[in-house]
């Protein structure tokens, strides 16, 4: 894949700091994301997730520290959500013209690469989830960002879904060796994904390979012992080897997130 | 040509319905609909304050409507319950509006006119005014069309492709304070809002893209004014509502058809 870290980062955030009112939602955070590579922060409800995504874009004032962007720095963006009211007409063509105007062509083809063809003429209100989702991936890379950030981009998919939705994301990032940085709740899937994980909880408890991060006794602290499943799942991806004790290891969940005993594979 | 009262009333009707109808998508899209009030109330403050200071009417409504839309535009996203925020502000504008207007010695003024328009008398002025400010409004719209679509959709989708959706707000602001200044004379404070919003309503089950909808709603809007005025004239109706019925039946008609079209 292509990578190159003697390049500047595509982003840095130093020593930030986010205050709303009297509460500190981040402090002190150290990221940076470089060109080829995919960074996704980890964190429970709270951690400042998305107060981070907010800074970076630029939406968010830091009360110290400070972001940089590489010169003239070409973002795309999946939101968590968009909701489209109702009253607003917006077929997906028109859509991923947004806000510049593209070809027919250049938006059939983000569309594949996206995943979705033949959804151009269709009204971005009648599209399912993960359509949706895929249509609003297809408009972040039509303009060939150099950084694409993922808030919580699989949100309301369903594990398949989403897995397939990451594959799509390693697929864009091979072909045109865009950084990507991404936020999800969707450990298991994740953990696959990337290169390198930074667990959040207001500031930065750990970083590193998800393997290191996923021994990490912070990380262990905030996610609970059930965390071993998304490990587990991580090295059947990586390395085909078959664990067959999950039921074991699912017995363990209570103390995280309910979702991943659910649509955990059997 | 102008020298006709009626060619006059008919260009005014139509200059306001083909500038305030897109505009008022996105008074739609944003679902602005109290802000529009708000700015429109706070206009006959400024009819009143004109009044007083021997000011032409427009210029005073132009500079209240655009200081009520600013306040409006820094107070909303600060967690204020907007809807309470904005009831109150557009009805004590209104309020002191009317209270001041009595204090103004020596001038009898009929209220009427400025709450509920008097499009039959429109000067050749007054048609500059509105056709200026169509004009204005217009071309404010269409340059920032894509930019200010992609802020109705998403703040941060907008901060990504490097748009700043606070300043897009502001040319929203901008354009809304325009159009209720110069459709006072037309449909008055009362009913501005109502040439914004019923055209959009009305052709958005007709409109596929967002383009289509803001070109479909300035048809209805023109369209609403030319055939109210001659209906007025017909009827011996007063002129700014009965140009509001016939965009409500208008509208009526749009929510049938629709819906016999999905039934059928």
């Amino acid at each position: 894949m292509p990578r190159d870290t003697v390049t500047a980062p595509l982003i840095s955030a130093r020593d930030l700091t986010v205050r709303f009112g009297d509460t500190t939602v981040l402090h002190d955070v150290d990221l940076q994301v470089n060109a080829g590579e995919i960074v996704t922060l980890v964190g429970p409800n709270g951690s400042g997730k998305s107060t981070l995504i907010a800074a970076i874009l630029g939406g968010v004032r830091p009360s110290r520290g400070r972001v940089e962007r590489a010169a003239r720095l070409r973002i795309g963006y999946v939101p968590q959500r968009l909701v489209l009211d109702p009253t607003l007409p917006m077929t997906v063509a028109r859509f991923l013209s947004l806000p510049r105007r593209a070809s027919a062509a250049r938006v059939d083809a983000a569309l594949a690469q996206a995943g979705v063809p033949d959804i151009a003429g269709r009204q971005m209100a009648d599209l399912s989830g993960g359509q949706f989702q895929r249509a609003l991936l297809a408009r972040a890379i039509l303009e060939e960002p150099q950084l694409l950030i993922l808030d919580e981009a699989t949100a309301g998919l369903d594990q398949p879904g989403a897995a397939a939705f990451y594959r799509r994301i390693e697929d864009v990032r091979r072909e045109t060796g865009c950084g990507v940085l991404m936020v999800s709740h969707d450990l298991h899937v994740v953990m696959s994904a990337s290169d390198r994980v930074i667990c959040l909880n207001g500031h930065v408890c750990c970083e590193g390979t998800p393997e290191v991060v996923a021994n990490a006794p912070d990380y262990r602290r905030l996610f609970g012992e059930g965390t071993r499943g998304a490990l587990a799942l991580y090295r059947h991806h990586h390395d085909h080897t078959h664990f067959h004790n999950h039921a074991a290891g699912h017995a363990h969940h209570h103390g995280h997130d309910h979702d991943h005993s659910k649509d955990a594979p059997h | 040509m102008l020298d006709d009262f009626m060619t006059r009333a008919a260009l005014a009707g139509i200059g306001t319905g083909l500038a305030a109808a897109p505009l008022g998508c996105f008074v739609v899209w944003r679902r602005m609909a109290y802000f529009g009030d708000a700015t429109a109330h706070a206009a006959i403050l400024g009819v009143a304050l004109s009044l007083a200071l021997s000011l032409p009417v427009v210029a005073g409504a132009l500079v209240v409507a655009l200081v009520m839309a600013t306040v409006v535009t820094l107070i909303s996203g600060r967690g204020y319950a907007m809807d309470t925020l904005l009831g109150v502000m557009a009805h004590s504008a209104l309020a002191f509006g009317l209270v001041g207007v009595t204090f103004i010695d020596g001038v009898r003024i009929d209220l009427m006119a400025y709450l509920f328009g008097d499009i039959l008398a429109v000067s050749r002025a007054d048609l500059a005014v509105i056709w200026g400010g169509a004009v204005l409004v217009l071309a404010l719209i269409g340059w920032r069309w894509s930019a200010l679509l992609t802020a109705t959709l998403n703040a941060d989708l907008a901060r990504a492709a490097g748009i700043d959706p606070r300043r897009e707000q502001l040319v929203l602001t901008l354009a809304l304070a325009v159009v209720v200044a110069m459709a006072i004379k037309v449909v008055g404070v009362l009913l501005i809002t109502a040439l914004l919003i019923i055209p959009a309503a009305t052709v958005r089950p007709f409109a596929t893209t967002p383009e289509r909808m803001g070109v479909l709603a300035a048809m209805v809007g023109m369209a609403s004014a030319w055939v109210g005025l001659r209906a007025s004239y017909m009827l011996d109706t007063p002129t700014g509502p009965t140009i509001v019925c016939v965009a409500a039946v208008l509208f009526s008609l749009s929510t049938v058809v629709s819906s016999l079209r999905r039934a059928g």
